[in-house]
């Protein structure tokens, strides 16, 4: 009877891992195969043209000059408006609101902006912005994404203030300093390695964000670099060229697909291998 | 003397400067809030809350409900949460009871590389390369196995499109396994060793000492966890408006039938909504998933912050 | 006490964490260029002493100090005085090395900037002043432009140190300086004590008894926010006035 019982517990630990190491499979799996098919797909679809044409109407050649450009600056002015603000927020909440109802409701609801649908931030955006200003341009298209950058920062920012050390800040203080030179010399330097990987995350997010330019900064068929008005930027191309039947357009859109995930797997590998937040104590 | 009075003006520009960025997270979240309020006025007008439960989408009639994409957000999240989650928790057991130390850290990044992939690029593969598989491999295996059981052979019935309710929920399961798996490994780890290791002490199996000590402690974070996939799922726009077939029409229950989400009825119809009814039950629509999204991420963040607390406590 | 000129006198001091009564009706006086030890078992309140005397409590909500504290007549705990000039004239040493993450010369100009502007060859001068004061100068100059992380636990401290004398403070207090380090580097720092005592009014927290013993003037035992016994150090540790101090000293306590 107890030999069977430690038989049995035996077993049912052996099935339990067996599921465990399977489901881990089942998870890399599913990355293999996207991973693969973007290399596959995406490298035989590599070529110069892609960075010196713009995108063709269908059946004619052209390349993503304009897409890859459009995106860089909405990304790159999105990251620049978003990161002060996300990181000013982050301040407060670490610094010198832990205590007090606006630091806890704020921290409470940047959690939830974090994982909000993102398309919700593009209706906003547009209601405020697009609506108003009756025509849909770059510039709505870098608040939408600043929106989705501020929570990833002001998370960052928090987290990594909290985990410096109490002394090093009494310490600072006790050389008579005033509380905004110990944060921003002494405790902001501390957690900066922190800092910049979430911003990293935070430019890898909305690399790829779709959802929010669709009703902001639209698309472009055109070189422009007028953020005034609708810009190319490569996601929007993706969802345009991929639903569409052309083949010459699909395999456009599976090229904009090998370079928005190389670039993205890039960023995420580098703000987690490399700004590993390196330990202050 | 001087330094010290620009010490306190410093301090004063300071306080005030990260106070305000901070409030301003709020007014961007009230602002959406009264955004969409204000946008979807004249549906809510209109249709007061039988736009909830209306089965119609009708542009050139205008009229309009959220049934059908209320529907299709719901059984896609739900189809996803039900693979997802048993799969995100083996995955966790493997991070954390399982894998050599060498390799716990690279795998752990291998998931959350997943979770990294722009939903754009899930889409494109899953309509392109994915849905093409599956509509000749996995759902005629479903269809005949599962499909043959009373009650739930409903759900797998139909002619086997790729494209549906099933398949969106399949690809959403795949890009919210990384969520809920980070969560759980992270609780899993909050879990004092001491606990652990004096059930060990008495003879206990991995298993046992997951199902029996790991997993109760850890209880509410494991359902916080489950909760963000699910809010994450419920907004995800991309990857289900390739996936689902952008149907508008309730025609059963089966899985494999196309059907709308909230998000992608926003995505595919939002730029071509001509009359402002339209485009005001669309913003509705957008106000009823933050609604939706809003409580269940809340909920999440509720559990997570009791484990945290209590971890705090109890260690 | 002749020869003797008092920098700090504390009168009538009580102290509270919310609604805990930590310290207990305080009378003491630290007396300048000497050292002046505060020993007793955990909990005592021989830290909280020390960190009201830079209101170092000022940062937590929640905590609250009665009575006086006279730093060169002047009370410290008035509303009106600038916890910013007090702290650049009362510096502080921590248990552990609290390296800020800048280089090593930064880390002792940073304090200096606060409060005064000197050239760059005066700030050089200060730097170095500083190091030599604190015995670090011959193993630092080489790396000046290096991280105050890069040093050893013992060189990190005396970093520190270097740092709190650099802004020519009158009292430097230190909590437990040594309790993070080991045996060598703490005849170091005991050393380094007894050099800069010729400056500074120095305070040091410890638990260490054999160290209060080797290196200070005055001794003050405290026990549950209350002072016990305050006098020269070798009558206290010799012959003890008070039979509880005569417990703790000779290991008869608990």
């Amino acid at each position: 009877m107890a030999a069977n019982l430690a038989t049995w517990r035996r077993i049912k630990n052996r099935i339990a891992m067996t599921m465990a190491f399977l489901a881990m499979a089942f998870g890399l799996f599913w990355l293999f195969w996207i991973l693969i098919t973007t290399l596959d797909l995406g490298i035989a679809s590599l070529s110069p043209k892609l960075f010196t044409q713009m995108t063709p109407p269908p059946g004619s050649e052209g390349g993503l000059l304009n897409a890859i450009v459009g995106s860089l600056l909405l990304v790159s002015l999105g990251t620049l408006l978003g990161t002060p603000i996300g990181i000013l927020a982050g301040i407060y909440l670490a610094e010198y609101g832990k205590h007090t109802w606006l630091g806890r409701i704020t921290q409470f609801l940047n959690d939830i902006l974090l994982s909000a649908p993102s398309i919700v931030i593009g209706l906003f955006v547009y209601a405020i912005y697009v609506a108003q200003a009756g025509h849909f341009s770059g510039y709505s298209g870098v608040i939408a994404l600043a929106m989705l950058v501020i929570p990833v920062v002001i998370r960052a920012t928090e987290n990594m203030l909290l985990l410096v050390p109490n002394p090093m800040r009494e310490a600072a203080f006790a050389l008579g300093a005033p509380k905004w030179k110990v944060i921003v010399k002494v405790t902001l330097r501390a957690s900066i390695a922190g800092i910049l990987t979430g911003v990293l995350l935070a430019i890898a997010r909305i690399s790829g964000e779709t959802a929010p330019l669709l009703f902001t900064a639209l698309s472009n068929q055109f070189w422009t670099l007028n953020m005034n008005g609708p810009i190319a930027n490569l996601p929007v191309t993706i969802f345009k060229f991929a639903m569409s039947p052309y083949k010459d357009w699909q395999q456009l859109a599976w090229a904009a697909v090998f370079l928005i995930t190389m670039g993205v797997l890039a960023l995420n590998i580098i703000a987690r291998v490399v700004f590993r937040p390196s330990k202050h104590t | 003397m001087s330094s010290t009075r620009q010490g306190k003006l410093g301090d004063w520009i300071f306080f005030n400067l990260t106070r305000f960025f901070a409030l301003f997270v709020l007014l961007m979240l009230g602002g959406t809030v009264a955004s969409l309020v204000h946008g979807a006025w004249p549906a809510i007008e209109r249709f007061g809350w039988g736009f909830l439960w209306s089965g119609e989408w009708n542009p050139p009639m205008e009229r309009f409900g959220a049934l059908i994409p209320i529907y299709g957000t719901l059984a896609t999240s739900l189809v996803a949460l039900v693979i997802a989650v048993p799969v995100s928790f083996g995955i966790a057991i493997f991070l954390t009871e399982m894998a050599p130390v060498w390799l716990k850290r690279p795998l752990g990044i291998a998931i959350e590389l997943l979770a990294g992939v722009p939903s754009i690029v899930y889409g494109m593969w899953g309509l392109l390369v994915f849905s093409p598989v599956f509509a000749t491999y996995a759902q005629p295996m479903l269809a005949n196995t599962l499909g043959k059981l009373p009650l739930i052979g409903e759900l797998f019935s139909g002619p086997a499109l790729g494209i549906g309710i099933l398949s969106a929920g399949v690809v959403l399961a795949i890009m919210t396994i990384p969520f809920i798996a980070s969560v759980m490994r992270d609780v899993f780890d909050v879990t004092p060793p001491m606990l652990k290791e004096s059930a060990y002490g008495l003879g206990a199996t991995t298993w046992e000492v997951v199902w029996h000590v790991v997993l109760p402690y850890t209880k509410v974070g494991v359902i916080g966890g489950v909760m963000l996939g699910l809010g994450r799922a419920l907004g995800e726009t991309m990857a289900v408006t390739f996936l689902i077939g952008n149907m508008n029409v309730f025609g059963g229950f089966s899985l494999f039938l196309p059907g709308n989400s909230i998000a992608s009825a926003l995505a595919n119809e939002f730029a071509e909504a001509d009359s402002p009814i339209y485009a005001a039950s669309l913003i509705e629509l957008g106000l009823i998933l933050f609604f939706i999204t809003f409580i269940v991420l809340s909920l999440s963040k509720l559990l997570l912050m009791q484990l945290s607390r209590r971890g705090g406590r109890e260690t | 006490m002749p020869g003797l000129t008092t920098q700090i006198s504390i009168r009538k001091f009580d102290f509270y964490y919310g609604k805990y009564h930590a310290l207990k009706n305080i009378n003491l006086d630290v007396y300048s260029r000497k050292i002046t030890s505060f020993i007793g078992p955990s909990g005592c309140g021989k830290s909280t002493l020390l960190r009201t005397l830079n209101r170092m409590y000022d940062l937590y909500p929640d905590q609250r100090a009665v009575g006086e504290i006279l730093l060169d007549g002047l009370n410290i705990l008035d509303r009106g005085v600038s916890v910013n000039e007090l702290r650049a004239k009362v510096g502080m040493v921590f248990q552990k090395p609290t390296p800020f993450p800048m280089s090593i010369y930064e880390n002792i100009a940073f304090g200096v900037r606060l409060h005064e502007q000197l050239s760059r060859v005066e700030m050089d001068d200060r730097v170095e002043w500083a190091l030599r004061k604190a015995a670090l100068w011959e193993e630092a100059k080489d790396k000046l432009q290096y991280s105050g992380m890069s040093l050893s636990g013992g060189q990190q401290q005396r970093l520190c140190i270097a740092r709190g004398i650099a802004v020519k403070p009158e009292v430097l207090l230190l909590d437990e300086p040594t309790s993070a380090l080991d045996p060598i580097s703490t005849m170091r720092i005991e050393e380094l004590l007894n050099e800069l005592k010729e400056d500074f009014t120095i305070v040091i927290v410890t638990h260490n008894m054999q160290q209060a013993a080797r290196v200070s003037d005055f001794t003050a035992y405290m026990y549950l926010g209350e002072l016990i016994e305050f006098g020269v150090t070798d009558e206290v540790f010799v012959k003890p006035k008070m039979k509880a101090t005569e417990d703790y000293i000779t290991g008869r306590f608990g």
